[in-house]
């Protein structure tokens, strides 16, 4: 199977190609066809794949295919060639395996849309991206998938192109977008530079090499520089302090795009990006403790906002890029593939979360605002149900998939000594479970808070819908036994991972008692439960309570609600000043004066020069007769008195 | 008779040919004065060719002949359409062509 590993990112591409050139001739059910089917071809093969590489040995598992010379230039070249290893595998595996979920879930929620062959012609775009980021062989096929998926993300952020917010929103991502890709771009020719080779195994096999010319940096040096300059991309893609503000505002996109691109897999690329070098990070300790610092602030941060949120997916959205800061704890503390397990418990419950919004949205005849739902779980049953697993699995309630990478992370921080990281991570641990279980209550719990006739329209999602929420609800549950903590047997999703993280270095530390680790685990279940208690006791025993708390915090509320004032800051130091400068300087000054300056005198120089010239031209062609004789004989002269030899 | 006579003898038809073309206005002897310069041409490419026993000045004159007779079709079609419309056969009448 894994000679057809090039047709993984390919099938999606000839569906967007199909769709996007000809959809609009085709019947609706043709569409769906070519996309659900590309996507659902593409995990098929992704799977096979998987197996294929299960069969090798652990240490062989590692296929690089090399298909054509891409870019030659001298020193530089680049190939076209698609790696799989485990952990390529692994997000192969999520993104075919959610992204056809959500595909077929896309069916039933798109089904009244305009452009509806636009939006899976997208989508499939997407898939192709995102393949190519993960299965990239080298540095700059990964940057090519990388800005695929930021197109994409633009895209569809801007689906609703009529609307004017959603059109700012996606200019918004693209633009900060752009600002981290400028990071990782910056980093790439770094890489090229020192190591003349942009081939991810070459350049790994360089630093970990017997020469030992790429030491454990103390202070700053080269890895450290390319290290900060990878993460400057990854805070882009992945939303990450100072660049997450485009995320919340993404969620103007149709909810399935939510859910897979702002989620499930796109934003994760910082993530996958930050682990594939981990050879680079682990050598660089003052970049990783970056990444860590980064991480757990934007954690903290992120879910603090998002208590206070009435947008039901922008709850979702804070909670994400809480989540993904969780996910670079887990790489900024060296625990790699802990990151890579969070990432795909993430994936599934996050996922159905979004799905589960969608659905509610869709019940609710597009109503967003907590505030005004209610009510919601004799309404629609299996969304209440499945949104509950998923509430409870990033909550992190053991036995669900949230607790076991979530553990994971919180135990490697404070093994691998960082207690404050731990400390502000539990907390965080209690915030998402309040904030996700205030969502659930306020929208499937107490009496409905909408005027009748919505009442009247309220109904359980088609089974196209449903479908994909009982699949994901199903992995949200089982998704985390694949990676048990030691003290309950052995990590076997660690172990599959370890051939692709053979060349980081793994820092020293002590061999902590599984019965501190039960302890821990045992700390982090009852933050959790203590958080979802909370949560009840202000929104369905005493349901004014919480009305009463905003009035009596008043100044933190407004702080939380406004977001710490962070896009106002934004605007004020950065919009403002590059909207005046371009402005007053570049448009008025050096685009008026200058530019247009320039031409326009060029333009009356001529006009000039010419109005000495023209009078030659007379159209007389006896004048003309005489001036080519005049002129010939000038030559004539010339040439006898001038060329040698005449 | 050498060489330089036929020369000098080609020089003077093309100076009375270019002198005539600058001067002359009606169109049929501007264009007598074209032949005049291009046969002018003509005999030194002949003295030149019997000069330095070559043959390739006489080829030559062949080629200037055909050009002379196709331009010769072309220029009295053109004459006839400018009489045509503008009722002239003057040069100076046909000055439309200008900036």
């Amino acid at each position: 199977m894994t000679d057809f590993l090039w047709l993984i990112p390919l099938i999606p591409l000839a569906g967007a190609a199909v769709n996007g050139l000809a959809g609009r001739r085709f019947p609706k059910p043709a569409v769906t066809l070519v996309a659900c089917g590309s996507a659902a071809m593409a995990f098929l093969l992704a799977l096979g794949c998987f197996f294929d590489l299960m069969k090798l040995e652990p240490g062989a598992r590692h296929v690089l295919k090399v298909y054509f010379s891409w870019i030659a230039s001298g020193d530089f070249v680049a190939k076209a060639e698609l790696l799989l290893d485990p952990l390529s595998a692994v997000m192969i595996l999520i993104v075919t395996g959610v992204g056809f979920i959500i595909h077929v879930y896309s069916i039933g929620y798109m089904h009244a849309e305009d452009g509806y062959y636009r939006f899976f012609a997208y989508m499939n775009l997407f898939l192709f991206s995102m393949l190519t980021l993960v299965l990239a062989g080298n540095f700059l096929l990964m940057f090519v998938g990388w800005e695929g998926v930021g197109l994409c993300s633009y895209l569809l952020i801007g689906y609703y192109f009529d609307r004017r917010s959603a059109g700012d929103a996606g200019k918004k991502a693209f633009i900060v977008n752009r600002i981290g890709d400028v990071g990782f771009i910056l980093g790439i020719f770094l890489i090229f530079l020192t190591f003349n080779s942009l081939n991810f195994q070459e350049v790994f096999r360089q630093i970990a090499g017997g020469a030992q010319r790429f030491p454990v940096e103390a202070g700053i040096g080269i890895l450290t520089a390319i290290g900060l300059l990878l993460f400057v991309g990854a805070t882009g893609k992945s939303a990450q302090i100072p660049l997450y503000v485009w995320l919340p505002d993404a969620m103007e996109g149709p909810t399935p795009v939510s859910a897979l691109i702002h989620a499930a897999t796109m934003v994760t690329a910082g993530v996958y990006m930050v682990v594939r070098c981990s050879p680079i990070f682990s050598r660089a300790p003052f970049a990783l403790s970056v990444v860590m610092t980064i991480g757990i602030l934007t954690a903290l941060m992120a879910a603090t906002i998002g208590l206070v949120q009435k947008d039901i997916k922008r709850v979702l959205a804070y909670s994400t890029v809480s989540q993904l800061g969780y996910m670079f704890v887990a790489a900024g503390v060296g625990a790699f593939s802990a990151a890579i397990f969070h990432l795909m418990t993430h994936a599934f419950f996050k996922a159905l979360l979004f799905l589960g919004a969608g659905s509610v949205i869709h019940a609710m005849g597009g109503e967003q605002d907590l505030t005004r739902m209610g009510g919601l779980r004799r309404h629609a049953p299996i969304t209440f149900w499945t949104m509950l697993i998923a509430a409870l699995a990033i909550s992190g309630i053991f036995p669900l998939a949230g607790f076991f990478s979530k553990d994971e992370i919180l135990w490697s921080a404070w093994s691998r000594g960082h207690p404050f990281v731990w400390l502000f991570g539990f907390i965080t641990a209690g915030l998402t479970a309040f904030y996700m279980f205030r969502l659930v209550f306020l929208a499937f719990a107490g009496e409905g808070r909408y005027p009748e006739e919505v009442r009247h329209h309220l109904h359980e999602s088609p089974a196209s819908m449903t479908g994909p929420l009982v699949v994901l609800g199903v992995l949200s549950i089982i998704g985390g036994f694949i990676g048990l903590p030691a003290w309950l047997g052995s990590n076997r999703f660690f172990h599959f991972l370890e051939p692709s993280l053979s060349m980081a270095l793994q820092p020293e530390h002590p061999e902590a008692s599984h019965a501190a680790e039960l302890a821990f685990a045992a700390l982090s279940i009852a933050v959790a439960l203590a958080g979802i208690y909370t949560a009840y006791r202000l929104y369905i025993k005493n349901p004014k309570r919480a009305g009463e708390l905003a009035v009596r915090w008043k100044e933190l509320y407004r702080v939380l609600s406004r977001k710490y004032y962070v896009d106002e800051l934004y605007d004020a130091a950065i919009i403002k000043p590059a909207l005046s400068g371009s402005t007053h300087v570049l448009w008025k000054w050096a685009d008026s004066k200058g530019i247009d300056g320039a031409v326009n005198g060029a333009g009356q120089a001529v006009q000039y020069f010419a109005s000495v010239l023209k009078g030659i031209q007379n159209g007389m062609i006896r004048s003309y007769a005489a001036w080519i004789f005049l002129g010939t004989v000038a030559m004539l002269i010339y040439i006898y008195l001038f060329w040698p030899g005449y | 008779m050498g060489l330089l006579h036929y020369l000098i003898l080609s020089l003077l038809l093309f100076i009375v040919g270019a002198a005539g073309f600058i001067i002359k206005k009606n169109v049929i002897s501007v264009f007598l004065c074209l032949e005049l310069m291009l046969n002018a041409v003509n005999l030194s490419f002949v003295a030149f060719a019997r000069h330095l026993n070559q043959v390739e000045g006489q080829i030559f004159v062949f080629f200037v002949m055909v050009v002379a007779a196709a331009e010769a079709a072309v220029g009295l079609a053109i004459t006839i359409v400018l009489f045509r419309n503008r009722n002239t056969l003057s040069v100076d009448d046909a000055d439309t062509m200008k900036w």
